[in-house]
């Protein structure tokens, strides 16, 4: 695959690739629709939005994610981030009451909660990637106890919560792809939005920061500014895609090594939407095939976590084989 | 002139540049020289503003360093480091064309392209532009990134080692790219070298460092001297005039 596709000039390689997702969203639309098309296009067109706006927040936080700390194993999952929103969100639950958070407006939490994220994030991993601390296995052995820590004390409080309370959380945690939480679709879009907004400001950074730490200071990029930057990005985009589906732990590594192993390239300008598209794809597509041809409607992520999993230990193995 | 004053690095007890106070004059190559742990790579990373100082301020030519907007200094300064680990995929001219990014942002215009291809042609790397830094020999990729900073065009650059994993005759040629740029570009070049024949040949000024402090500094002639480099080094030396230069031995 790779000798061919080098031959191919990187647009050529996301115009196929687009078309191809494009054929997985209109089929997603379409297959087996029976009865009345005003009723199946809203019910499946909120479920592929969301599919969407998951697909393209895992695949640009996690490709970003591995710019700023140069390595192409971590993720914002494995180092934490999903579990860390988790843990935020059981404790507004749990501190507030479920009294409390089922009267306030569920967007609002949801900004809350994001506001939230965004802080703890910087305060925890902030200084992990202002190149004080250099070696990746320390990384990810920081990445793996965070990330245990937060899941423990999410599962530790929702243990002794009040069983009543329990059930409100259980409602609000347990989203997948198959029960999207459509309520959110509005506040995540313009949350997605903003960030990618936000990101195209300081798009011409990203090449040179993929270059390491040094080189970019060299270069003149505020380096401490930029990751700062993008690690807020990363919490936003990595908050939506958790309210709306829950954690997916190897989607993200997925999507992004594909697109660097497809692109002749690692510029941005084309990693970034090539790795979108294969969420896209992946996703949509996934779906279709998991609601139509096996006809029972297990959960996506496991499937994703299988697919992942297996992926990545393929990725470490032939990593030290080299 | 690049001023250094008072600059401190310390990691927890240990100080590795010690309240180092010293002008390094503009124009021309100056070589800093010492034993291993001397500090000279510290001192030249925290020129490069890559190494937070525990102390003390840099300037180059009045900004200091810390100061300074980042993307001002880019265009004034540069550094080849020794280690230069990269994750992306990159071809020979991808790297070399970011030399130009402090002054484009991302928006080469056809000027830039062709000083990226003069920077490759100056180091020989005509043949590898379109090959994969990963393919490519250690000595080939340390001129690969020496091209980049070639077309950073920068008042002020820094080499640390840049001979390391360089053969004779690439060195000799580094060396004398360094002597044409400060000759003929104005350029000021500090160099941190290990062989000391070399900073003797090429420099016009000689810094020597031991144990985070400036030990002695001077024309080569003046530092190129057994009395010098013996307790410099604790190691014995004889100096021996070869066509007007001063050369050192050290076999033993």
């Amino acid at each position: 695959m790779p000798p061919r596709s080098r031959q191919l000039p990187p647009t050529a390689i996301l115009l196929v690739t687009g078309l191809i997702s494009i054929a997985a969203v209109v089929a997603f639309m379409t297959v087996g629709a029976r009865g009345n098309w005003s009723f199946v296009l809203p019910f499946r067109g909120t479920k592929l939005i969301g599919m969407v706006l998951v697909a393209f927040a895992i695949a640009v936080s996690t490709v970003l994610f591995q710019t700023i700390t140069n390595n192409r194993i971590l993720t914002p999952s494995i180092m934490g981030f999903d579990a860390l929103y988790v843990l935020i969100q059981t404790c507004f639950v749990f501190f507030l009451g479920a009294q409390q958070v089922s009267t306030l407006d569920p967007r609002l939490l949801f900004v809350a909660e994001v506001g939230l994220m965004v802080l703890f994030s910087c305060l925890l991993y902030r200084w992990l990637f202002s190149g004080a601390v250099r070696s990746l296995h320390l990384l990810l052995l920081v990445g793996i106890i965070f990330g245990v820590l937060f899941r423990s004390f999410s599962g530790f409080l929702q243990r002794i919560i009040d069983p009543n309370e329990f059930i409100v959380l259980q409602d609000r945690l347990f989203a997948s792809f198959n029960t999207i939480d459509t309520g959110l679709l509005g506040v995540s879009l313009l949350a997605v939005l903003l960030a990618a907004l936000a990101g195209l400001r300081v798009f011409h950074t990203f090449d040179v920061l993929a270059l390491g730490r040094e080189t970019a200071i060299d270069l003149g990029v505020d380096h401490k500014r930029i990751t700062t930057i993008i690690l807020i990005l990363v919490a936003v985009l990595v908050s939506v895609s958790t309210a709306l589906v829950g954690p997916v732990t190897f989607f993200g590594l997925l999507v992004a090594n594909l697109a660097y192993q497809l692109m002749p390239t690692a510029r941005h300008s084309v990693v970034l939407p090539m790795a979108a598209l294969l969420a896209v794809i992946s996703l949509v597509g996934g779906q279709l095939i998991l609601e139509r041809l096996f006809a029972f409607d297990t959960a996506l992520g496991i499937v994703i976590d299988f697919a992942g999993g297996v992926f990545f230990i393929l990725f470490l193995m032939r990593r030290a084989a080299r | 002139m690049i001023e250094i004053r008072n600059a401190t690095k310390r990691y927890a007890e240990t100080v590795v540049v010690d309240d180092v106070s010293i002008s390094l004059p503009a124009k021309g190559i100056t070589s800093i020289i010492g034993p291993n742990g001397a500090g000279k790579s510290t001192l030249l990373s925290m020129i490069a503003r890559l190494l937070p100082m525990d102390g003390g301020a840099i300037l180059v030519d009045g900004m200091d360093v810390n100061r300074t907007a980042g993307d001002v200094l880019a265009r004034r300064l540069s550094i080849l480091r020794q280690e230069n680990h990269l994750t992306a995929r990159l071809t020979v001219r991808d790297l070399v064309a970011f030399g130009r990014y402090p002054y484009t942002k991302g928006r080469p215009t056809a000027d830039d392209a062709e000083r990226i291809s003069r920077a490759i042609g100056y180091l020989d790397l005509q043949d590898l532009a379109d090959r994969f830094l990963d393919e490519l020999s250690g000595g080939q990729r340390q001129r690969a990134f020496v091209a980049m900073i070639l077309c950073q065009d920068t008042d002020y650059v820094l080499f640390d080692e840049p001979l390391n994993s360089l053969d004779i005759r690439h060195a000799v040629a580094m060396m004398k790219l360094l002597r044409n740029a400060a000759d003929q570009l104005g350029k000021t070049i500090v160099v941190v070298l290990h062989d000391i024949n070399f900073a003797s040949t090429y420099s016009d000024h000689l810094v020597a460092m031991q144990e985070g402090t400036i030990y002695a500094q001077g024309t080569p002639d003046e530092i190129i001297d057994p009395d010098v480099l013996g307790p410099l080094y604790g190691a014995a030396f004889q100096v021996h005039e070869i066509e007007g230069k001063k050369l050192a031995t050290y076999f033993g």
